[in-house]
């Protein structure tokens, strides 16, 4: 990045109105989760009027005796879990091979490796959709993983791609010169030196696969992550804001993971965006 | 020599070994299960449905896509299509102010921090940032309560009159919809376009000054033409998302369908999934095309 020169003199001070519109835009991208939060305390079960008619902590009891809401918290846990498994391993392995040679094709992994995250999700789940009932697959926690690792791979594969980059591979010729086995090699050398690229990749893929919906819909059959649980309530006008509180939770679980990602990878290379 | 050890000098000496070994897992997962679930579908789309047994018949024809060019359908795509091009051109305007000022004024502090309030939403909730607007275009809602305080209630109700994106109320129309779409959308367009700006060189803009040119001059002539790939850049994500998107149309739309759905009702309901997968290869086609005119024009350059 090229270091920023003082900007000249006719332009040392942002305007009054590109400041506003800035703050505006912020406004926008932000404020609506305030609002999430607000009715999670409101009085009301089935409505939103503005300003809330009365504020009481109930819904959170409420939310704590759903079994429901557990039940789908604890299958979202479960695949956002084995999601992050499975991304490391295909993450680190593609970055791996696309870092040690210059191969007929290599390009082509890159592009496989992003697709499932450009490609708009419908696609990729109605695809699979389509080959699970194709094949008679049955539905299970298996078949959303599936889904979800397609396109959490890019993450995992972007953040140890760039450390692998700025790792020299004497290191690793060095060890193995001065008599240590693979598996130190990889243990005392590789494994430090992408440590925290493959944390923040894995926080990453978790929170991306924690609030998916799209293609989740189509790999889930009959069962119901957080996400969906969500879904189904946006038409139910029923206890309202524990539909609020869970969103909450849905907040906390995306963002937590993200913030810590980025501070792990700040200034050092590893990329945090799409 | 331990056997590991052994294995490990032969693989570095046939680094080819090495490369399929590490390349096997994730090309059989890619490239088997995702790319054979992709054209598995593609395959589908030219398959038909039975009208009478309800079963897919898996032969070659073309009936499905006659099914899709059907007058009704024909109506979904373009309705989604438009949606998409108009996200997408308000994004970019909309993008404009927070990425100049990120790129030209923000302190290296400040920089960082507005990058990560631009990056949390990209990242986080999708579904629950959907949601919360449900809340805020309510009827009795936060939106409905400010504008009636600032005695705006006959500005709203005139949009809302308005034809196509009008409707009975801002959470069930085009209207509602759009400002939605562009909430989810807008930080994959702020990013790109800040990018852009920032490679701009401050020496352009004090040459064009120097040269007599008025602030607005410059940015027609300079800013703005070294931003565009910027802006296309953006515009794949913001396009191709809204293309895709079933969420927003189900939360805040009226009868008036969106391709998402009726991919959604195709493969679900009436368990048609040829046709659903021939309205999936829309969306596959305009963003091959997309792609290709972005290509040219440098955008990838800009990602």
């Amino acid at each position: 990045m090229p270091s920023r020169t003082a900007p000249g003199p006719h332009q040392a001070r942002a305007s009054f109105g590109l400041k506003a519109a800035t703050l505006a835009v912020l406004l926008y991208l932000h404020l609506p989760l305030a609002i999430i939060i607000l009715y999670a305390f409101t009085t009301e079960d089935a409505a939103f009027t503005f300003p809330p008619p009365g504020l009481t902590l109930d819904w959170f009891g409420v939310a704590w005796r759903r079994s429901d809401i557990w039940a789908a918290l604890s299958l979202s846990l479960r695949v956002a879990t084995a999601t992050t498994g499975v991304a490391l391993l295909l993450g680190t392995l593609a970055a791996a091979a696309v870092h040690r040679a210059k191969f007929f094709g290599r390009e082509t992994i890159s592009f496989l490796v992003i697709l499932p995250i450009a490609l708009p999700g419908i696609i990729t789940g109605i695809a699979l959709r389509s080959a699970i009932s194709l094949l008679n697959i049955p539905f299970s926690l298996w078949t959303i993983v599936i889904g979800h690792a397609t396109f959490c791979v890019v993450v995992v594969y972007n953040n140890v791609l760039a450390r692998f980059r700025r790792t020299a591979a004497s290191q690793v010729e060095a060890s193995m010169d001065l008599g240590a086995s693979p598996f130190e090699t990889f243990r005392y050398i590789v494994l430090p030196s992408i440590a925290t690229a493959l944390l923040a990749g894995g926080m990453l893929a978790f929170a991306l696969s924690f609030d998916e919906i799209i293609v989740t819909t189509f790999t889930a059959g009959q069962q119901e992550t957080l996400p969906i649980w969500i879904f189904t309530q946006l038409t139910k006008p029923r206890q309202r804001p524990v539909t609020n509180i869970a969103a909450i939770f849905v907040i906390a679980a995306t963002m937590v993971p993200i913030l810590l990602a980025h501070r792990l990878t700040e200034g050092s290379g590893g990329r945090a965006g799409r | 020599m331990p056997v590991t050890r052994r294995l490990a000098i032969s693989l570095y000496r046939h680094p080819r070994v090495a490369l399929l070994l590490l390349l096997a897992p994730p090309l059989l997962w890619l490239g088997v299960v995702y790319l054979g679930s992709l054209s598995s579908l593609v395959v589908q789309s030219f398959f038909s449905l039975d009208g009478f047994t309800g079963q897919v018949v898996r032969r070659f024809t073309l009936a499905t896509y006659r099914d899709l060019l059907t007058p009704a359908n024909m109506d979904i795509v373009m309705r989604t299509a438009g949606m998409a091009a108009a996200v997408t051109l308000a994004a970019a305007v909309a993008a404009f102010p927070l990425a100049y000022y990120m790129a030209r004024y923000a302190s290296p502090r400040g920089k960082a921090a507005l990058y990560l309030a631009v990056l949390l939403p990209l990242w986080s909730s999708y579904l629950v940032r959907v949601f919360s607007w449900k809340l805020i275009l309510a009827k009795e809602g936060i939106l409905n309560w400010t504008v009636q305080r600032l005695a705006l209630g006959g500005a709203l109700d005139w949009l809302l009159g308005l034809p196509v994106i009008g409707g009975p109320s801002l959470s069930v129309s085009l209207l509602g919809m759009f400002v939605v779409f562009l909430y989810v959308w807008l930080p994959y367009m702020i990013l790109p376009v800040e990018a852009a700006l920032e490679r701009i060189p401050e020496s352009f803009l004090e040459a064009s000054a120097d040269l007599g040119a008025r602030p607005g001059q410059t940015f027609r002539q300079v800013i703005l033409p070294l931003a565009l790939p910027g802006v296309i850049a953006g515009s794949i994500f913001t396009f191709s998302l809204t293309l895709g998107d079933f969420i927003v149309p189900y939360a805040l739309g009226n009868s008036a369908l969106f391709i998402g759905q009726a991919v959604l009702a195709h493969q679900g309901t009436s368990g048609n999934i040829p046709l659903a997968a021939a309205f999936t290869v829309v969306p596959m086609v305009i963003m091959a095309f997309y792609l290709l005119a972005a290509k040219r024009t440098g955008a990838f350059d800009a990602l």
